[in-house]
């Protein structure tokens, strides 16, 4: 299988700012890892899920794989162009109507003053797709009904403050789909919905991936979601992928200890567990990431470290049909 | 049942709008015992927080409780005057955790100004007392003492869920009403701050109302459990009963469209349509045009809720399609 989209040693680092001093005697610049060192490859018409706790990296790896944040270094192969060296109105130009971005809040991401109708024109006059009123309308019409917002008409001249959260997302899901894109970058697509929408809005954007020819990155928190969604999965932690496999081999089976210990923090309908108190192999936040620690990421968090984790940074290496990034993949219970 | 501490009879709140009345909540009825944990789960205005409002007597203008009771101790609340309600009720016996409540510490203050303010209010106790109770329900949340001096800006998210938990305690009240107390927080911290939860339950005994959207988090909480929509309590009982034998369609529908972490799915359930307009609800049974079953009697009329193995179920085919 050809991947649509392939990263290699991707990275993006922030520049901490520095005091005037420090600037003077010339200290060290001080970087925040964001993405650090990421490798996948998405197949077409799949869907790749990056799940995290928030301040993972996981948002960043998504604006970086849209350009809208420039990688540090690495490569970025987009059908076998390195689309991280694009620049100016031709090259990058064209590879953002390619590439398209859901984003995670309906009620922000949109132009409270714009109707659908203008929200949806504005990505074609961006890219110059020429047409007289009625072809456009006609267009834009025939995206609201692909996203199920029907009988178009009466959607098509609503502002926002006119659509529930819902129908906001649909209509934010056309505007991706406007330009015909190859590859979508959906960023949490779903969190702002309740359970009945998000499960109408997840059928959908999984009947527009073999309808459309689409390839996903999709970015959440929301594991359960990933299991339905998604064919492969990547668990980020502090910008790095720490397991990457097969969405059913590392959701049932999951080896490293961050993924064991997120699985195990999601709620699942279990009435039978109201009296029971949840064990939780890891507590409190995502560390400081201006500070990573040294060996592995996880080793303060992680309830089977030892001394090798604190010296030693773990490579993602193979493990029961997955990649894992632990000295004790396969070990620990 | 033993005596219960919560007493919720035919409460009906209104919004009366210009578009017309809004019947946001409609006979409710349920009562709870001491240590029960009560589970209020539908979609986004189906009514869940007007009922949490409605409960610690705190509806804002336009709304209006139009009838019913809650009775709690003895006293029926949503017959106090405003001065009255703070005296005896807020904080003391309901204490409510608000939908998005890390936002609402106030930047300026230390977490323990803020902190000390109901005790100050209710009991006289200031000072180092104040301090010493604080730092005491701090360390009963599992955070430090150091907390009390810092500003909300230095904490974080699930930090400062944590400061409106211990907060919400401090006058030991009979109920706590949490209003979607997890939503934006890490699953972690969410699993964290649930286990607190039912930690709290089962050590103070303190009676709780969880309210989320999100059934899959109720079901590890909640001993009861009531589903709502459109302002009525479609299924109401034991919480057990209803997640493996829903009786009634809309709680059928909303249980199949969470995803299942251990299980693949082909397609998620959907319910079709929207939540009506409670301007002008539907005749009959409230759920009927998006309900697969219906027939020519739910349009006409609304069923009352009736008992069907072991729990309520406002249905006129409860028992005969699910």
């Amino acid at each position: 299988m050809s991947a649509v989209l392939e990263a290699e040693n991707l990275k993006k680092y922030y520049t901490m700012s520095q005091s005037f001093f420090g600037r003077l005697l010339g200290s060290q610049k001080k970087y925040v890892k964001a993405v650090d060192e990421v490798d996948f490859q998405i197949p077409r018409k799949n869907a790749m899920a990056v799940v995290g706790e928030s301040g993972c990296g996981k948002t960043t790896l998504g604006k970086v794989v849209m350009r809208l944040l420039d990688a540090t270094g690495g490569k970025l192969i987009m059908e076998g162009k390195d689309v991280t060296q694009l620049s100016g109105s031709g090259e990058l130009k064209a590879y953002r109507r390619t590439t398209q971005m859901i984003f995670q809040d309906p009620f922000s991401s949109m132009d409270p003053r714009f109707t659908a109708f203008d929200t949806l024109e504005e990505p074609m006059n961006i890219h110059n797709i020429r047409g007289s009123y009625e072809e456009k309308r006609k267009t834009i019409m025939d995206a609201l009904e692909e996203v199920q917002l029907t009988p178009a008409e009466e959607f098509v001249d609503r502002y926002p403050h006119m659509l529930s959260g819902g129908q906001k997302q649909r209509v934010a899901i056309a505007r991706a789909l406007i330009l015909n894109p190859d590859f979508i970058v959906a960023d949490e697509p779903t969190s702002m919905l309740d359970v009945s929408v998000r499960a109408e809005l997840l059928n959908l954007m999984k009947d527009l991936m073999s309808e459309e020819d689409l390839t996903y990155l999709y970015i959440t928190h929301d594991i359960s979601t990933s299991r339905f969604f998604s064919d492969s999965i990547s668990v980020m932690y502090l910008g790095k992928f720490v397991e990457k496999g097969e969405v059913a081999t590392v959701l049932d089976n999951p080896l490293h200890p961050y993924s064991q210990a997120l699985l195990k923090a999601v709620p699942e309908p279990k009435p039978e567990m109201v009296e029971v108190i949840k064990e939780l192999p890891i507590k409190g936040e995502v560390p400081d990431a201006t500070n990573v620690p040294s060996g592995c990421r996880f080793h303060p968090r992680c309830p089977y470290a030892e001394d090798i984790c604190e010296n030693e940074e773990p490579e993602l290496r193979e493990v029961e049909g997955r990649e894992v990034a632990c000295h004790f993949a396969g070990e620990v219970p | 049942m033993a005596n219960p501490v919560l007493d919720v009879r035919n409460l009906t709140t209104h919004y009366f709008t210009r578009k017309g009345e809004v019947q946001a909540l409609d006979d409710a009825n349920f009562d709870l015992a001491r240590g029960e944990s009560m589970g209020v789960a539908g979609e986004s205005g189906c009514g869940k927080s007007t009922m949490a409002f409605s409960l610690i007597n705190q509806v804002q203008p336009p709304g209006r409780v139009v009838k019913g009771e809650v009775n709690i101790d003895g006293i029926n609340a949503v017959q106090l005057t405003e001065t009255e309600t703070r005296k005896k009720v807020r904080w003391k016996r309901i204490s409510m955790v608000f939908q998005g409540a890390m936002d609402i510490l106030t930047p300026v203050y230390t977490v323990g100004h803020q902190m000390k303010e109901p005790l100050h209010y209710h009991q006289g106790i200031t000072g180092d007392e104040a301090r010493q109770k604080c730092e005491e329900y701090l360390g009963e949340v599992g955070l430090d003492k150091e907390i009390f001096t810092r500003y909300p800006h230095e904490l974080s998210g699930g930090q400062k869920q944590r400061v409106i938990i211990a907060t919400s305690l401090l006058l030991e009240p009979t109920v706590l009403i949490a209003d979607e107390p997890t939503t934006s927080l890490d699953v972690v911290v969410e699993a964290q701050i649930m286990n607190l939860l039912k930690r709290l339950k089962k050590e103070l005994g303190i009676s709780m109302i969880f309210i989320t959207h999100d059934l899959s988090i109720l079901s590890e909480v909640s001993n009861k459990l009531s589903i709502m929509y459109a302002g009525k309590f479609a299924e109401l009982g034991d919480a057990e009963k209803i997640y493996n034998n829903p009786k009634h369609p809309y709680t059928e529908k909303l249980l199949a469209s969470i995803p299942r972490l251990h299980k693949d799915v082909k397609r998620l359930e959907r319910i079709p349509g929207a939540p009506p307009n409670l301007v002008d609800p539907p005749s009959g049974c409230r759920f009927h045009p998006r309900c697969t079953y219906a027939k020519e009697v739910c349009q006409k009329e609304d069923p009352e809720p009736r008992e069907v193995e072991g729990r309520k179920v406002a249905c006129h085919f409860a028992g005969e399609v699910t």
